[in-house]
């Protein structure tokens, strides 16, 4: 089991997996909402003292909340996702895997003033190194973490091999742990070049007995990778 | 059954749902009434979206999707499907299906568990409502049930105010022993019976200008006590100390040098929000950092966890109090026609009203609901 995967179960007693972000991923997506503040704040130090001393008011309020509750608000009402998070496809969460709600998204961003401390982050960047879950001070209050957001990728071998390749029984009992392997080979065999594909498909010797030998040393020729997505196809159940 | 078999048999249940979770997908089925040839329908929709060159699809599922019926959709039971969805992912994975259909359920699942178990008052219609609820009964029964903890931080706030203020009428030299003399010499310029605008350093702030100031000032003061009582407390012990010094010490020289006149009207107006405030904001802190220091029965963290859903909520409301007190000061307490004593009738009012609001409001039942699960 990896280390950064955490483990949230629902009600239904399904176990929902959080990828926790590290520092550095975070990091960044503070610093592009950093940017974006100050470009906020930038943009209004040029325009609003225009107004007079209405402006200037306007001015210190607006900066009030974009300093405290920018992250609270974008946390409520985008999914947890600030904009640098949206950019970072990492988003906040309860520890449950729900949602944020009000009090949790203020209690994590208040707290960020502890964070700061001494200078720059420090506390903040200690604690999130030293706790398993890359968790700040403010998360570890609010008990909140900040995951991966889920996405669904692009399908892999449903669109592919299916008619190409013909499903193969293979000749011995294979163990769960063989079959995924055998199936995740399968799901990532178009990530791989077909040397590559070629080269770790070689790897299971006992199903590529039969074989012949000439074709598996000349010039690469699939027949390796073949044999195995035929397999894989055939513990799909696409006979 | 084998992997095939179970995806063709419950297939159209996930699509179903996939559609519920991301309405944006609805948009595939509401084009088909039109279109009396599925088929066509399809060539044209991936015509359009070529020419669009719209190369991300809000789901790989998009081409299945646009073949369901719109009824169904329409007709779906959520919860039921979610719980079904959930039993699927539960066969998959015991029965080792591919890992990609167990990430897809597994999707599917954590997407609709944040619908299903969110909280109504986050995203909900009522958001007025439960804002009202809020201040009518969460806040004042969070105070009340946390008044051990507000009375500690009156003590430390108020304590060396008063000090400072009698302090100061008998040995006048002490509060240079908080301030700075530039300091008391802006203060005292601020406060001068003759100036044109009372509280301010220039005549020429406005009104709005100030609030805008109050606002940022003194709220972020107010976070700041609260957060850094996470430090086991000391951080708001800290602030109300000095603060309570330092408003103590600008009260007592003030009137020992004869502004009285101007300075008391000007802050009895708003005094009552903002000390309050300013006093709840270290209760939310000291309770936090106490739940560390003596966490009872509880893991010092389980404790905390408690305390910090408590603490937040006071801290919540004590920011509008603060917001509150910047506008009575911004535009209330600086205004000169209005007579010393109707300032000081506002004031004590005001008094009463915040002990009123706390000692006799959300004796009912709340209506926000007690969330456990943060």
């Amino acid at each position: 089991m990896l280390d950064t995967i955490k483990i949230a179960e629902t009600p239904e007693g399904v176990e929902l997996k959080l990828t926790c972000v590290s520092f550095f991923a975070r990091s960044l997506a503070w610093g592009i909402d950093a940017l974006i503040q100050g470009f906020i704040i930038l943009l209004l130090l040029f325009v609003l003292p225009q107004l007079g001393d209405f402006g200037t008011g306007l001015l210190l309020i607006i900066f009030f909340f974009l300093h405290w509750l920018y992250p609270v608000f974008f946390e409520i009402y985008f999914q947890g996702q600030t904009p640098g998070k949206k950019m970072m496809k990492i988003q906040v969460l309860l520890i449950d895997g729900t949602m944020v709600n009000w009090g949790a998204s203020l209690l994590r961003n208040l707290l960020r003033t502890v964070d700061f401390l001494p200078f720059f982050y420090a506390l903040g960047v200690a604690t999130m190194l030293m706790s398993k879950d890359f968790r700040r001070l403010g998360d570890l209050v609010a008990n909140t973490i900040v995951v991966y957001k889920r996405e669904l990728k692009e399908k892999v071998l449903q669109n592919q091999g299916e008619t190409e390749i013909k499903a193969y029984a293979p000749d011995m009992a294979l163990s769960a742990k063989e079959q995924q392997i055998i199936l995740s080979y399968a799901e990532r065999v178009n990530h791989f070049s077909p040397e590559r594909a070629e080269e770790l498909a070689l790897l299971a010797v006992p199903l590529l007995n039969d074989l012949p030998v000439s074709q598996q040393q000349e010039k690469i020729s699939s027949s390796a990778s073949e044999r195995i997505l035929g397999i894989a196809n055939y513990l799909m159940g696409r006979r | 059954m084998n992997q095939e078999q179970f995806i063709h048999a419950h297939e159209q249940q996930w699509l179903i749902l996939e559609v519920l979770l991301n309405p944006s997908l609805k948009s595939l089925l509401k084009g088909k009434a039109e279109n009396e040839l599925k088929k066509s329908w399809l060539e044209s929709w991936k015509k359009k979206r070529a020419a669009k060159k719209k190369p991300l699809q809000k789901s790989p599922n998009e081409e299945k999707i646009a073949l369901l019926e719109p009824d169904i959709i329409y007709q779906a039971d959520f919860p039921g499907l979610y719980r079904e969805v959930c039993q699927h992912l539960s066969l998959a994975q015991s029965r080792r299906y591919s890992p990609y259909l167990i990430e897809r359920l597994n999707f599917l699942i954590s997407q609709a568990h944040q619908v299903f178990y969110r909280q109504s008052h986050v995203h909900g219609e009522s958001a007025l409502a439960s804002l009202i609820a809020f201040f009518t009964t969460t806040f004042p029964q969070a105070v009340r049930s946390e008044s051990q903890w507000v009375w500690f931080s009156s003590l430390v706030f108020y304590l060396p105010l008063i000090l400072m203020i009698i302090l100061i009428q008998f040995w006048p030299e002490f509060v240079y022993s908080v301030m700075s003399p530039d300091t008391v010499s802006g203060m005292e310029a601020m406060y001068e019976p003759q100036a044109d605008h009372i509280g301010r350093e220039r005549g020429s702030d406005s009104d709005s200008k100030m609030f805008g100031f109050y606002i940022f000032n003194n709220t972020s003061i107010g976070f700041r006590t609260f957060a850094t009582g996470l430090l086991l407390g000391v951080g708001s012990i800290l602030t109300l100390l000095f603060n309570g010094l330092h408003i103590g010490s600008a009260a007592g020289h003030l009137t020992q040098i004869g502004y009285g006149g101007t300075f008391w009207p000007f802050v009895s107006g708003h005094s009552a929000l903002e000390l309050t405030a300013i006093a709840l904001s270290g209760a939310a802190g000291l309770k936090l950092g106490f739940s560390l220091l003596m966490p009872g029965r509880k893991s010092r963290y389980q404790a905390m966890l408690d305390a910090a859903k408590i603490s937040v909520k006071i801290m919540g409301g004590a920011a509008v109090m603060f917001f509150i007190a910047a506008f009575v000061e911004a535009f209330w307490s600086s205004s000169q026609s209005v007579p010393a004593n109707i300032k000081y009738a506002v004031g004590i009012a005001m008094w009463l009203m915040v002990f009123a609001y706390f000692a006799f409001s959300g004796h009912e039942q709340s209506d926000w609901p007690e969330d456990d699960r943060r």
